[in-house]
Parts: structure tokens; C-alpha cells; sequence
């Protein structure tokens, strides 16, 4: 039954107790108010959930939270440092790549993702990656020019 | 909703629209102030439009049913400044709360900065029958736009009191009244400071053409959307008020089975578990999502079930049990058929279906419910507030001043959020509870236990002259809808029926309605109809068509995408289609590959034209357009709702396929701007050359029709 365990989530630690086997979207939408990730299927077939473990993109809905324990993990509400938002942010935001923006949350997390393991991708590589993350509004073409202009201001910036 | 001679009228295919009670809003003018503090409002309330609600049948149907025309609005102007506009429409990705603002600050020559909406909310908007059928443009953007100008005269007049000098002279720019002869001026904040000034609207204000808009028909970014990009922003599904449960729903094995026994003895034991069995509704409510599932897992209940028809059988049984004859309303005819066809050089049969869809949208239908000394507070994400008020006061037995409803920005509806089941089934746990309880749909109760876009048939009987111009037109629907049944073209011999058949799966509303089944089912017809008499597709249609309109998106989409293009490598084919609906005008143009091997079709590039008069956001309205073709890319090639026995067959993302990246071709939207036409509304009619567009591309490249939707679940069978 439920064990205490130890997140450490945006860069804080925060002492859980939830059944071993929860997913760990659950525990942070519902325990501790970060409601950045969504519930979209809770099957892993639309990405609208993913947040960085470790600093891979993975499917929060899947994850059990007591696999989550062992490393760092990065929400939505993790990016922005200072007030400044993380360049995928920006990028998404000066593309207007979103309509209803149910599904922003994740298409951020896993382009940031994708950036960090592979800062320059092509445009078929953005479009592989981002396969998982479902938009039904249609947002598609914004959302792949949000990313080629989010590896832009990184290597401009060197960030 | 269509416009026919100027009366508005609710589709028949919008099954979802159950009868509810159709009330005035009752705020009091002096708790206005109250709530918005002192200042200058003025309410758009024509008489005729109240007359027209207090008379109004206590119980709609949804066949036919006049609407009033003068839908309410009203706008306040604060002491500090701050404009805010009020719509009972919702944002749903649509973008109206950003084009709203923009129509508000033109007209009242305001900084776009200080406009605020507030949307969707029971308590404090005017009544709005719903935000569907493309109608928050067209009705409420001249609403907005005579308030937001009464709202000016009144501040000039406020002014000229002030000065003591005539109001003619004076004037409203950039939040302040000026007197060009003094040169003095005082801001909108201090001529609001002190006041309570309400005022009716003067019948019929002029309002700004759009040939002198200076904040409307600009590309301004999104309103709030840093909230979207930060996670901040909260959807029904991220509420959490103090104290709440989470509640969970029994669903039959099917549909129409019923409950003969229950057991929720284990499911009551359990620590904080509240279980509530009423009738045929059985949910529980608890401190988590995980004990809720738990709880809902230990109810052991035992259903009867009753034999029903599949998917596999539909067409036949829809064309088997339609109306022996379709009622007047849903017939039209001109001319003589017979006569067209004895006449014709060629004639043409054919007969087309399409599939059942569903909405799919990524946030599932959700609701929040809170009961306090009495009265329900309600949060869902729905396109109908006031009808989820009226319903819940039915159901709770309670007057519908004692409900709130409260829509927050909506993750998505395409048409499929205007029912309250979810707002129902948390209040009716909430009360039980004596807590807020929160029901999220699982993926899976979306797929299922929503309504979907109804399938059907259609029937085409057609006759062309040897110069290729239409002598006859015959056109039935079965099931699906009459939206977009008219067709645009020429031909002097012309009948349209739409017969009724009974309900199989629970239907309703979706983008476009039946426009884009009978668009497919006209448009294929008419390119099968241009091949067999040799000639150009294009040429085809813009002999057939006099509408100016219609022919300018033909030519502009025609421009853009190249046509006619010559086939450069093998598999290749390209495509065209036109429609009308809802007063905007489209054509889409497809370029296709078929893979040798594998058959596969690939979508390699779409262009459309679209026009809806003057464009109030061009960015928004790219983004409606580029959205809607996307997301008529699913049920032109490959969406359809399986189903048997009562019970749906592929209720998850992995096994009902939507548009995904990959699927995405080169897209391009040609946006026609006619400042001298009235903005119509894009949400929908941007869907429905898609799916006839890809499959005339097809034919090209292979010499197949595909006559049904979707056209290639699993890719190109037969060579």
C-alpha cells in the first residue's frame, strides 16, 4: 500500500505517499497542485502528459511513481527560470502554436526534450518525435515551426 | 444553424439537442454595479429579442426551432479604465476571446490592452443558446460592436456635460474624449469615475465598416497564451477546490443495458468512499482518482443487455429503415429530374456512405460540482452553459437561478461538447457527498458513452448535356444530415431530400455537421461527372457554377496550387473541390502519391482558399483553417467509429487512428478578404472540400472512386 517516497520535481523535493504503482501524473496533478500536465488518454497514446525524467520526455500516465523516485524530474511549470521563459516557450508562444492549448503542455516538454538530446533536428525529426503528442486542433505546421525556431534561439544563444 | 430568409433555424441532425427550457437571464441591473463596481455599462437587450424569449415555449425541439436573433450582450466601462465585454459564448480554441476583445477596443477606440471578456458564465453573461454552428462571428461581433458604440456616444456625452459643450464635436480615440476646439480631454477612467450609467442600446447604432477598422483585422497573438505555454492556465479538469473527491461513474457493458442487480457493499466499506446508486446510476466519490477507481472496481453488478446492430451492417440498415416519405421541410425540389435526365448526354448513379466519427477531444468532458445553502456551482468545459444550467435545474429539481454554470477556456469540442452528463453526474455525486466532486471522463467513456457524427448514405442521380452542363441533380441523404445539402450549381432540374432514420448510435453535432458528408458525396460526384465528359475538373465546375463568389476561392485556390498540374512521376494526383456553407466559401486542392508497393496514400501537399468576408483576426483564422483541414485529413482517409453489439470496438487513440504528425502534409491557406461582406464565422465550413478534394486526387492518380468515408482505413486494397 502506500509508502512514503521522495520526488524531486523541478529542481524541489517533495515527500509523497501513494501506492507504489500510481501513476506518477496522478501524484502530480491531484498531490501536489501541478496540473501543467494533462490527462489525456492515460494510456501513453497521446502525449499530452509527458514531462522530463532525468531529462528524457516520458509519459508521466506510465510511469509508476516509485519509478520516478531515482531521478530528476521537469514539469511544464519547471521551464520557466526567473520569469523568462525556456526558449521552446517563447518559440511556441511568437508561432502561436496552439488553439485550445489542451495539448502545449506536452508538444513543449517533448520538443525540449528532443532539443536537448539533438539540438539542430530536421524537420522529418521533428515530426518523428513528436508522432506520440496528439493535437486535434490542427495545430501541427505551427507546432514544427515552433521547434525549428526554438533550436535557432538556442544556438544563437548558446543555450 | 442555418440562415434561410433570414429566420435562424437549428439543423435536424444536432440529435444532441434535447428539449430544454429557454429563460431569460434575471441579473438585476443595480447587482451589475455590484459585481463590476461603478462606471458606464450599457446592454445590448432589443426589445423584440426579450418579447420573442418571454414567449418562447418553455420546451424546445430542436426541429426547425426559431431562434431569437438579437442574441444580449453588454459591455462596462470601470472607473480605472478597464473595458469588459460579456458573451455567454465559450472559448474553446477558437480564439473568440481574443477576436471578441479586438472587435470591442475598435469600436471603442480603446487600447486592445484594456479589453477584457468574460465568457460562458451563467451568473454573469447574457443567455447565448450555445457556441456552435459558426454563429459567435456573425451575431455577436455587431452585437459587441453597437455596445461598444453606445458605450462611446455615452462617454462623449459624459464629456460634453462636463465641458459644456455639444457632444457633436467631440472626439473618442485612444481611451479619451477630446474637443478638437480646446484641445482638452479626459480618459474613458475619469469620465467612468462616480458613475452608474446604464442604458439600453438605441436600436440601430452605426457601427465601423471594415474598411476603417484599426484593431480589428489584425493578427493579434492569442489572449492569456503565456498561461498556455506555462501550464498555468486551468482547464475544468485542473480544478481543485478545497475539500473535493473525485468521482467515478458504472458503465452499462452497452448500450441500453440495464441494471438488474448491484452489489456496492465492498465499495461502501471502503474508507471515504461515498457510493450513490439511484436508479439506473450507479458512481462513487473519494479522496483520490486511485481510490475512486478502486471503489468503482469492487461494485459487482449485473446488467441486462439487448441485441443490436454493427457497424458492418449500418448502410444497409440505414437505407432499410429511413421514413417511407421525408417530411416537407427536408425537401426541396425545382424543375423536372425526370425531364433532366431524359434529356442528358450522360447520366450518372452513385451511391456514397460515411462512417460514424467521433470528437476526440484531448480534454475529456469533465465538470466540477459544489453545493452550498442549496444552490449548485457547476465548472464544465461545454459549447451549451446555458443549457447545462437548464438541465441540472431539471434534474435537481431546483429553479435555474439556484445553478451556476461556469465554463473555463475548454481543451477542444469540434460540436462535441453541448450535453451536461458530466456536469450531472458530479453534482448529483457532489450532493450525495456534501463535498465538491470532480468527474473526468477516462479516454475510454469519451470514445463510448459521447455522441458522435452520424453516419450515412447518400444517393446521387445526376444528367450532364454533351457541353458538359448539369441537367439534372437528385441528391438523398439518409441519416447523416441536411447541412451543405443544397447544391451551389446551376441546373434547372433539381430535387434534395433528407430522410430521418431512428437513432443507432447516440449522434449529434460535430464541426460542419453533415456539410462535409454531403460535400463529399456532391464533389466526387460532380469530378466523376467532369471525367465522363472529358473535361477539366475545374472547367467542369466553373461551367456549372454562376455564384461570384464560390468561383473566386475557385480560381484563388486553383492559382496557388498550380492547376492544372501534369503528372510528373508515377502514383501521383491531384485533386479539386468547392463548397458553401454557413455564408463562407471554400475550395481545397490535393496533391496525393500512392506508394507502388505497399498502396499506400500519402497526402503530399493541400491548398485551400477560403473567404467569410472581413477578416477580423487573420492569424486566428489562419490557424481555424490550417486546424480544420488537418483535422479533415481523420475522416476523409482513415476515422470510423467501429461498433457491435452495443458496444464500440475501438475506444482508444491506438485503435481509433486521428491525424498525426506524419499525416500532415505541405499546407497552405489562401485567406480571401472581403472587407465589403460581413464576417461570417470559419470553424466549420474550412473541413469540407478536404475529404472529396483528396479523393478526386486519388482517382487521378489511380483510375479508382472511392465513394465512402473514410477512403483508406488500411491504405489502397484493390488495384
Amino acid at each position: 500500500m502506500a509508502k512514503p517516497i521522495e520526488l524531486e520535481i523541478n529542481g524541489k523535493r517533495y515527500p509523497v505517499s501513494y501506492p507504489a504503482d500510481t501513476p506518477l501524473l496522478y501524484v502530480l496533478r491531484d498531490e501536489l497542485g501541478l496540473t501543467g500536465s494533462k490527462y489525456g488518454c492515460g494510456e501513453g497514446q497521446c502525449g499530452a502528459c509527458t514531462v522530463l525524467i532525468g531529462g528524457m520526455p516520458r509519459r508521466s500516465c506510465q510511469i509508476p511513481v516509485s519509478a520516478a523516485a531515482a531521478k530528476p524530474i521537469t514539469t511544464i511549470e519547471g521551464l520557466e527560470k526567473d520569469g523568462r521563459l525556456n526558449p521552446v516557450q517563447q518559440a511556441f508562444l511568437d508561432a502561436g502554436a496552439f488553439q485550445c492549448a489542451y495539448c502545449t503542455s506536452g508538444m513543449i516538454m517533448s520538443s525540449v526534450g528532443l532539443l536537448q538530446a539533438n539540438p539542430n533536428p530536421s524537420q522529418a525529426e521533428i515530426v518523428q518525435f513528436l508522432q506520440g503528442n496528439v493535437c486535434r486542433c490542427g495545430t501541427h505546421p505551427r507546432v514544427v515551426e515552433a521547434v525549428r525556431q526554438a533550436a535557432k534561439m538556442m544556438q544563437e544563444h548558446g543555450r | 444553424m442555418s440562415n434561410v430568409e433570414g429566420k435562424l433555424f437549428i439543423e435536424p441532425e444536432r440529435f444532441e439537442f434535447s428539449a430544454a427550457p429557454f429563460h431569460q437571464f434575471e441579473l438585476a441591473r443595480r447587482d451589475f454595479f455590484k459585481i463590476l463596481g461603478a462606471g458606464i455599462a450599457v446592454f445590448a437587450i432589443a426589445k423584440d429579442a426579450l418579447a420573442r424569449q418571454e414567449t418562447a415555449p418553455a420546451h424546445r425541439s430542436f426541429h426547425n426551432e426559431e431562434l431569437p436573433k438579437d442574441t444580449n450582450a453588454w459591455l462596462h466601462v470601470g472607473e480605472d479604465g478597464s473595458i469588459t465585454g460579456f458573451t455567454g459564448k465559450a472559448e474553446i480554441g477558437q480564439n473568440i476571446r481574443t477576436a471578441l476583445a479586438q472587435t470591442i477596443a475598435d469600436e471603442l477606440r480603446a487600447p486592445f490592452e484594456s479589453v477584457r471578456m468574460v465568457t460562458a458564465d451563467t451568473a454573469l453573461t447574457p443567455f447565448d443558446a450555445g457556441t456552435f454552428g459558426s454563429r459567435t462571428t456573425p451575431t455577436i461581433t455587431p452585437q459587441l460592436r453597437r455596445v461598444a458604440a453606445a458605450a462611446r456616444d455615452l462617454l462623449i456625452e459624459a464629456a460634453a456635460k462636463e465641458w459644456n459643450v455639444a457632444p457633436a464635436g467631440l472626439i473618442a480615440a485612444d481611451a479619451k474624449v477630446t474637443d478638437p476646439a480646446s484641445g482638452r480631454s479626459l480618459k474613458y477612467a475619469e469620465l467612468a469615475r462616480g458613475k452608474t450609467l446604464a442604458q439600453n442600446l438605441p436600436a440601430e447604432d452605426p457601427i465601423t465598416p471594415a474598411t476603417q477598422w484599426t484593431i480589428a483585422g489584425k493578427a493579434i497573438p492569442k489572449v492569456d497564451a503565456r498561461a498556455f505555454v506555462t501550464g498555468k492556465h486551468q482547464y475544468t479538469t485542473d480544478l481543485r477546490p478545497a475539500g473535493m473527491l473525485y468521482g467515478r461513474v458504472l458503465r452499462p457493458p452497452s448500450f441500453g443495458a440495464t441494471l438488474t442487480s448491484c452489489d456496492d457493499s465492498a465499495a461502501k466499506a471502503m474508507t471515504g468512499a461515498v457510493v450513490v446508486r439511484d436508479g439506473d446510476f450507479v458512481g462513487v466519490a473519494a479522496p483520490s482518482a486511485h481510490e475512486a477507481q478502486t471503489a468503482l472496481d469492487a461494485i459487482h453488478a449485473q446488467w441486462k443487455e439487448m441485441p443490436q446492430i454493427s457497424s458492418k451492417e449500418i448502410f444497409s440498415y440505414l437505407k432499410q429503415n429511413a421514413a417511407a416519405k421525408s417530411e416537407d421541410r427536408f425537401r426541396k425540389q425545382k424543375g423536372s429530374v425526370e425531364e433532366g435526365l431524359a434529356n442528358a448526354a450522360h447520366r450518372l448513379d452513385a451511391t456514397y456512405t460515411v462512417a460514424y466519427i467521433a470528437h476526440a477531444p484531448l480534454e475529456p468532458r469533465a465538470a466540477v460540482a459544489q453545493w452550498a445553502d442549496g444552490k449548485l456551482t457547476v465548472w464544465t468545459g461545454t459549447q451549451r452553459p446555458f443549457a447545462n444550467r437548464d438541465e441540472l435545474a431539471e434534474v435537481f429539481h431546483l429553479p435555474e437561478s439556484s445553478v451556476r454554470v461556469i465554463v473555463p477556456d475548454t481543451g477542444s469540442a469540434y460540436g462535441g461538447k453541448h450535453t451536461s452528463d458530466a456536469a450531472i453526474e458530479a453534482a448529483r455525486l457532489a450532493r450525495a457527498a456534501g463535498r465538491p466532486v470532480k468527474v473526468v471522463w477516462t479516454r475510454g467513456e469519451e470514445f463510448t458513452w459521447a455522441y458522435f457524427r452520424p453516419a450515412g448514405v447518400i444517393e446521387v442521380k445526376s444528367g450532364i448535356a454533351s457541353d458538359g452542363a448539369l441537367t439534372a441533380w437528385e441528391f438523398h441523404n439518409y441519416h447523416s444530415g441536411m447541412s451543405g445539402i443544397e447544391t451551389p450549381y446551376d441546373v434547372a432540374n433539381q430535387r434534395t431530400e433528407y430522410h430521418q432514420v431512428p437513432l443507432i448510435l447516440r449522434s449529434g453535432s460535430y464541426r460542419g455537421l453533415a456539410a462535409t458528408a454531403n460535400h463529399f458525396a456532391r464533389e466526387t460526384h460532380m469530378d466523376a461527372l467532369a471525367n465522363a465528359a472529358k473535361m477539366d475538373p475545374l472547367e467542369f465546375r466553373m461551367k456549372n457554377l454562376s455564384n461570384a463568389r464560390m468561383r473566386a476561392v475557385l480560381g484563388a485556390a486553383a492559382k496557388s496550387f498550380g492547376w492544372p498540374r501534369k503528372k510528373t512521376q508515377e502514383g501521383q494526383g491531384f485533386g479539386i473541390a468547392c463548397g458553401e456553407e454557413k455564408g463562407s466559401y471554400v475550395t481545397t486542392c490535393a496533391e496525393i502519391a500512392v506508394d507502388k508497393t505497399s498502396r499506400a496514400v500519402r497526402i503530399v501537399r493541400l491548398v485551400e482558399a477560403f473567404e467569410c468576408g472581413a477578416i477580423v483576426n487573420p492569424d486566428g483564422l489562419r490557424n481555424q483553417v490550417v486546424g480544420a483541414m488537418i483535422q479533415g485529413l481523420g475522416g476523409a482517409l482513415f476515422e470510423a467509429v467501429e461498433f457491435e453489439n452495443g458496444r464500440i470496438k475501438n475506444p482508444h487513440f491506438a485503435s481509433y487512428r486521428v491525424p498525426r504528425f506524419r499525416d500532415v502534409p505541405e499546407i497552405e491557406a489562401v485567406l480571401l478578404d472581403r472587407k465589403d461582406i460581413p464576417s461570417a464565422g470559419a470553424g466549420e465550413t474550412p473541413i469540407m472540400a478536404v475529404a472529396p478534394a483528396i479523393g478526386n486526387a486519388i482517382f487521378v492518380a489511380t483510375r479508382i472512386r472511392l465513394n465512402n468515408l473514410p477512403m483508406v482505413p488500411n491504405g489502397l486494397r484493390s488495384a
